[in-house]
Order: structure tokens, then sequence, then C-alpha cells
């Protein structure tokens, strides 16, 4: 077990090296100076060059390499140029809604999913069966925005229960909060709950004819003591590969749905910077979420540990 | 006492069972025997009430006279649940999957004892751990946290067993307990198997495609052909007399000697000399070499024109790996193999790979299944470049293996297990090699189908003066169908010479172990009152 857990910690460690290269390298290579950019097409090259010196733009691109990670290691993410704030504390704030509404869409998505697939699974080729593969059919092929847009003029306009966007942030308590992230969640989870519940049928499909069910039936399982007690476990170790997929998605994939709701989040925050060429912010930004999505592999690692005994070794 | 009275079974209105009538009393042995497709594994889930979808049973089932709910009954499945693994129990022929990955031997043990209200959690783990001391697993050797992956395919068996026996049955039935498994490992299960049917006072259904194994095991024999019970009766009386014609035909297929004819020269065909393979483990230390398992260790011999050698041994000898070896598949660390003096080697060329060719054991699973047999029996042609008239070859290389021209546009799943092998041995046959490796050839097929692939084996080697090294478990067929015979055990020959000799006098140990491990029927009684041979 440890040696599992500290081989994926290895792995994951490399991968961030990696993928800060990767991440620097992009950043030097995309066009567009971000100090000529600022000041404008007629600024005297004296005033840029001054300029470039203020946001650290200067100097050969190892030292700034370095400068770079070493600031991020320590918490300092430099200053974004058209916010005028640290970086750090504008993640921090963006933070603050991004990334529960990953984890409220999240929760969402497998708490429908689950017990969908497994209805499916169970009443395979019967009306529910049908019903659960068309639903989740049209679930994947309807884009989550048009979802969204669906989901304000039924629950905002019409029913006034929900309010059509805006975040009030979290200082005016749990609840509202939570009540804005509602159906920005829901849009987000629906896609995201069709894919899952399919994976999770045919998963458990698969597991429901391993011969170990058989042998449970024998032993005077009925057939749902049978899924819940031996196939569900099984049946879970594709889906959990699925899930960790899902959440890095979510956590930056949501720019369309931000923007529909207007939710101050990460994508919004990254969109708005690379079209204003605030590159220090797209880098840190970009690290982070790099960073958060090898974190997720890390956790679905350990997942996997946890539901198959045969990851783990023996001391 | 169990009985089964008039059980017929349709599956989506095709007729599979019709008036099958058995009874297995207290303490008793019945073996059921046919060969695959004739419903005894059915008979044994019909028992069980856990038919396929589709199913329609009719008929009575009773435990001591109390009959059992009929599938037409309100809340039957309940009620069965109240009966499997509490009163009729079940163990499968294949324990490397039977049991679930993800939950301990103990566990799963326990699990049957609670299910049925048998003892609390903590009773149940003590039950649990009781059972599989009982079954040869005691706790010090193996604890109840073990998971199934941590145990071989013989003690996950045991591990079946004990779950199954745990609230003391009425009937065991077991589904070809040990076809999965190694000869010696069979004879340790069977072992089991009766001590716990005279402790237990419980009726032991045993369901077996094996004679042999029936003989030495049953007070009872049914032979079942096509859904019906053809003949039963006590063991030793039904061997002596065989009364119906298919029980003397399985028997004699299962014997079956091919007709042979000496064709081995004296000139080496296949000289493998002190190979050596080595497999790498996963590595302990981040910066250390990888560990080493060697597979097979220093192993020498030679196979000359037209002979047919054996290869026999247990699963985890070495003997496939040696095969990889030989097929030049895979590079040997040590040592060397030759094939008519010419080095095999993965880099060797593909002409001189045509010198031999491989049958597997499941033809099915070595066949492209949207490929048509032309183009499978043609495949080896990628090696030797495709001759003008290839299709006469392959409609030859058809006809010898005893299929017709038309099967050339057919594809594999048209075709049953025997005709699927005999497509293997036409692409094995194409390059006209002189040696063909047997890799567990006939071992997944019914016993008249293997009779009649070991006769068209026999009657190819007299033809074309074939060598043959044939690679398997089963010793009967391996004493039937070779010259000499090489014993392997953990990647060394053990022992070697000519066929009868070996099995007649073996001289090291671990062969006598194997050999007496081998279930036999027992020669007399095959003799019947009149003096005559009746197979």
């Amino acid at each position: 077990m440890f040696r599992y857990l500290a081989l994926r910690a290895l792995s994951l460690g490399l991968s961030l090296v990696v993928a800060s290269w990767v991440i620097f390298a992009m950043i030097e290579l995309v066009p567009g100076d971000p100090a000529s950019f600022m000041l404008g097409l007629n600024a005297e090259p004296d005033t840029v060059a001054a300029l470039r010196e203020e946001l650290g733009l200067s100097g050969s691109a190892p030292t700034r390499y370095l400068n770079w990670v070493s600031g991020m290691v320590t918490g300092d993410f430099g200053r974004s140029y058209t916010y005028r704030v640290e970086v750090s504390e504008l993640v921090w704030e963006r933070m603050q809604v991004s990334l529960p509404l990953a984890l409220f869409a999240l929760i969402l998505s497998t708490t429908i999913a689950i017990p969908v697939g497994m209805l499916a699974a169970s009443r395979r080729g019967g009306i529910a069966d049908y019903g659960i593969m068309g639903a989740t059919q049209l679930g994947i092929a309807v884009p989550n925005f048009w979802f969204a847009m669906l989901l304000v003029l039924i629950f905002s306009i019409q029913l006034r229960w929900f309010s059509a966007g805006g975040f009030p942030g979290w200082d005016q308590g749990f609840w509202p909060g939570v009540k804005a992230l509602t159906l920005p969640a829901v849009a987000l989870a629906l896609p995201q709950a069709s894919i899952l519940s399919r994976v999770m049928r045919s998963s458990l499909l698969e597991v429901l004819h391993q011969d170990y069910i058989r042998t449970a039936r024998a032993k005077g399982l009925s057939m749902g003591q049978a899924t819940r007690r031996h196939a569900l476990r099984n049946a879970l170790i594709p889906v959990l590969t699925i899930l960790g997929l899902q959440f890095s998605f979510l956590l930056a994939g949501a720019i369309i749905i931000e923007n529909v709701f207007f939710l101050p989040g990460l994508g919004r925050l990254i969109f708005q910077a690379i079209t204003q060429r605030d590159l220090i912010v797209v880098e840190s930004v970009v690290m982070l979420l790099v960073f958060a999505v090898i974190l997720v592999t890390f956790l679905v690692d350990l997942a996997y540990a946890l539901v198959d005994p045969r990851l783990r070794r023996r001391p | 006492m169990i009985e089964i009275r008039d059980l017929s079974l349709t599956i989506h209105g095709t007729p599979i069972l019709r008036d099958v009538d058995l009874s297995i009393a207290s303490g008793q042995v019945v073996g059921l025997v046919g060969e695959s497709g004739s419903g005894k594994s059915l008979t044994a889930l019909a028992l069980m009430d856990l038919l396929p979808h589709g199913s329609k049973a009719g008929g009575q089932i009773l435990i001591d006279d109390t009959p059992l709910p009929t599938q037409a009954a309100e809340g039957h499945d309940r009620a069965m649940c109240k009966i499997r693994g509490n009163r009729i129990s079940m163990i499968f022929q294949e324990p490397m999957t039977a049991l679930n990955p993800v939950k301990t031997i103990g566990e799963q043990v326990a699990e049957t004892l609670i299910l049925h209200g048998a003892a609390t959690r903590k009773d149940a783990l003590r039950i649990a751990s009781e059972k599989l001391t009982r079954v040869g697993l005691s706790p010090d050797r193996f604890p109840l946290d073990r998971y199934p992956h941590e145990l071989s395919g013989g003690q996950r068996q045991r591990v079946c067993i004990a779950q199954a026996i745990a609230l003391h049955p009425d009937l065991l039935i077991a589904d070809e307990p040990t076809t999965a498994l190694d000869v010696t490992t069979q004879a340790q299960i069977l072992d089991l198997l009766r001590e716990l049917v005279a402790e237990e006072e419980m009726g032991l259904l045993l369901i077996t495609h094996d004679l042999a194994v029936v003989a030495g095991m049953a007070d009872q024999v049914a032979v079942m052909k096509a859904g019906e019970i053809v003949e039963q009766g006590p063991t030793e009386g039904l061997f002596r007399t065989m009364s119906h014609p298919y029980t003397r035909q399985l028997l004699s297929a299962s014997e079956h000697q091919p007709d042979r004819v000496d064709r081995a020269q004296d000139i080496p065909l296949l000289e493998v000399r002190k190979a050596i393979r080595d497999y790498p483990l996963p590595r302990t230390r981040l910066f250390e070499p990888r560990p080493q398992f060697r597979a097979v260790n220093g192993v020498s011999f030679h196979l000359n024109k037209g002979e047919s050698l054996g290869l026999v041994g247990e699963s985890g000898c070495g003997k496939s790996t040696l095969t990889r070896a030989i097929l030049g598949l895979e590079p040997l660390q040590g040592g060397d193999t030759r094939l008519n003096g010419k080095t095999v080697g993965p880099d060797m060329d593909p002409a001189r790979r045509s010198g031999m060719q491989v049958v597997f054991q499941d033809p099915y699973a070595s066949f492209n299944p949207r490929w048509t047999v032309e183009r499978i029996v043609s495949e080896p042609y990628h090696l030797t470049g495709r001759p003008e008239n290839w299709r006469d070859h392959v409609a030859d290389a058809l006809s010898d293996v005893g299929l017709t021209e038309e099967a050339m546009h057919r594809y594999p799943h048209e075709f049953s297990g025997g005709q699927r092998q005999r497509i293997a041995i036409a692409r094995a046959l194409i390059l006209e090699p002189e040696l063909i490796v047997l890799d567990e050839a006939v071992s997944a097929l019914d016993v008249s189908v293997r009779a009649q692939i070991l006769d068209l084996l026999a009657d190819l080697q007299r033809r074309k003066g074939l060598g043959f090294l044939f690679i398997s478990h089963d010793l009967s067929v391996v004493r039937n169908i070779t010259d000499r015979v090489l014993v392997m055990r953990a990647g060394e020959i053990v022992e070697e010479g000519p066929t009868e000799t070996v099995f007649a006098n073996p001289t090291h140990p671990y062969t006598k172990s194997l050999i007496d491990a081998a279930p036999v029927i027992p020669p007399d009684w095959k003799e019947n009152p009149y003096g005559t041979a009746l197979v």
C-alpha cells in the first residue's frame, strides 16, 4: 500500500514539473507582448521597456522560470496587471465560487447517476432501461448551456424560485450561496450524470455476468442483495475513472455556465485574462488547474486501492 | 433425500431437458456424466432455480418429500433464497473467478451464515474460521482477511467448498469442481469432498465429463445425453454392464488409442540445449535491477523427425514458457534451441519460422471472428509469400483435416468446437511444416471429439511424417499419442523416456505422484461376464 502510494506521489511530482515547463514554454511562444498591449500602439519603446521591467518580463527565460516557480511555491503568484491586484488574491476569490460549484455538480451527478445506472442495469431490456437510456442520450447530446437557459426560464422567470444569476458571496451566509449555485450546478451535472449513469450501467451489467455473482446467488442472496453486496464495489472501478476526468472538467470547463449565470469563477477569470493578454494570470491559473487535475488523479488512484484489494500489497 | 421427478426444461421454447428423474440420498455421491451440451449443468441450475432468462421448467423437486416452490408460484425466488446455500448449495468449475475479488475469504464464508440468520457477525467469523480449517485452510497460514487473489486455484476451490457446507446442506452440487485444476490438486479436492459427504451426511451431486472421476467417487451414476438420462444405476454395476450404447461410446472415446505407426527417424528435428528463460519481477528497490524469476531452468531435450514427444507438467511448471521459446516468440537467457540445426529465436527469418506451427487449446480464441476460414487458414503465407494457387492449398489443407472446400467461405462461429480445432490444424499444416506444437490442443474438447482429433493427428503423422510436440496436463492423452515423454516440474525436466516405460515404471517421485493422482477406472470393471471386451 505504502509502495503504491509512494510511486503515485512520485509520478504526481514529476507530472507537475513537466507541466510547468510546458506552460512556461507556451506562454513564451504566445505572440503579443503584454507591455505594449497595455500601453497601446503609440507607446515609446522606453516606456514599454520600463513596464516590462516592472511586470517582471525582462531577464532570461531560465531566470524568469525559476522566479515564477519559486514564487508559486511560496504562494507568491505575481501581480495581475489588468486587475492590479495579487494573482493569489484573485484566484482565492474565484476559487470560492468555482470549487464549491464543481463539488456541488459532482455530488449531484454521482447521486443521480449511480442509482439510475443501477436501476437501468437491473431492469435491462425493460421499460425503465429504455427510458433511462433515451434520457441519458438526450442528456449527452444537449449542451449544458441550453439546459442552463431552460432552467433559468422555468425556475427563475416562471416559478421565481431562484435568481437568474450572480453570486452574493459567502459572507451573506451559507444557504444564499448554495441557492445561487444550485441552477448552475444542475446545468453542469445533467450531462455529466448522463455519461456517468451509462458507464455505471454497462459496468454493472458486465459485473453481474461474473461467476462470483452466480456464487452469491447460490449462497441464497437475492438478485438485489447480490448486486448491492457483490457487484456494486466491483462496478465502481470504471466509474471512478470517469469521475476523476469529470471533476477536472468541472473545475475549469465551466466557462460557459459561469457566463450564463454571471458567476465570478475561475473559468471567467482565465477567459478574460487571455483576451487581455494578462499572461501572469493565465500562467498561474493554468498551473493551478494542472495541479488540481493531478491531485484529483492521485485521489482517484487512492480510491482504486481502497476499492480493489489487488492493488494493495501486503508488506 | 433429494428427488427430482419428471424435470423438463425449455429455453425460449427450445426443449433442453426431458423427463429427468434422479434421487440423491444423504451420505451418497451421485455422478452425473455426459458431454458438453447434454444438459448436466442445466439440471443443476434447475435444482437451484438459477436458470437463465427465458427458461421454463416443469416437474417436481422434493427435499425430504417436501416439494420446492415451482417457478410459477408466488414469491418463489424469495422462498428459494432461503433454500439456496442453506439446504442445497453449489460449487462451480472455475474457482479463479468464483469468488468476489474485493471481499476477504472470511467475509465470504461468514456471509452464508449471516444471510440465513444462523449466526451473528462475530460468531459467523468464528464458524467461518472453523469451516476453513476443515477444508484445509487453517487460519495460521490463511488468515480470514486474505483476499481470493492471494490464493491458488485449489485453495480458492476450498474456500468455495467451505462457504457451501457452512450450513450443513442436505445436498451439495459440484459442477465440474476439479476440471480447471491440476491432477494432484484434483485428487486432494476429490478426497476432501468424499470425506465431507460422510462427515456431514449430505448428498453430493457430482457433475463431470470424466468417467474416471465418477468411477472413483460415486455410489450411483447417471449418464446424460441430449437432455435425457439414458442410463443410471450403482456405479460398479453400471461400469460392468454398460447396457446403453452411449455409455459404451463415452468410455471407449475416453480411452481411445489412435492407430499409430512409428515413423520416428533417428535424425534430430528440434534440439533444445540448456534452455534458460527468466522473467523480470516487479522492482523492489528503485535503483537496483529487477529481480528475475527463472521459469525454465537449463532444459535440454531433442525431438526426432516424425516423432511424437509429450511434455507433461502441472500449471506453473514452465511448459507454456518453454513452448513460447521453442516457437521463437521470446528470447532465451541461456542455451539455445535449433530446428533442423538452425537457431530459433525472435529474430529468425520468416522462412525458418514456417518450419514449425502451433495449435492452441481454445480454437475459438485463436481465430479472428471476422475472418473467413479461407483467410484464417492462408494466414501463415505472410511468412513465405502466397503462391498463385493458394486457394487449392487451402482446400487441400481443409480436406487433410476432414473438412470440405465449402468451409472456406464461412466464419469460425459457424463451426463446432471440434471443427474449429480442425481448422486450427489446417492452418498449421498449410506451410507443410516438419514440426507441429500442440499446446493443450485437445484439452477443451469432449471425449468423443477428442478421440476423432487424436485419430486425425495420428493419421497426419503417418501420412506426412510430422513431428509432434504434445504439451498437456492430461496424462492419459499423452500416454496414447506419444512415443517419448518429458515430465517437467518447476522449470526442469525431472524425467524422460519412452512413454510406456515412464508410465509403467516411473522413477522420479514426482512422476509417480502425478500418475497416482490421475483417476482411473478399476481395470476389472471393464471386463464383462462374457469375457469379451466391450470397447
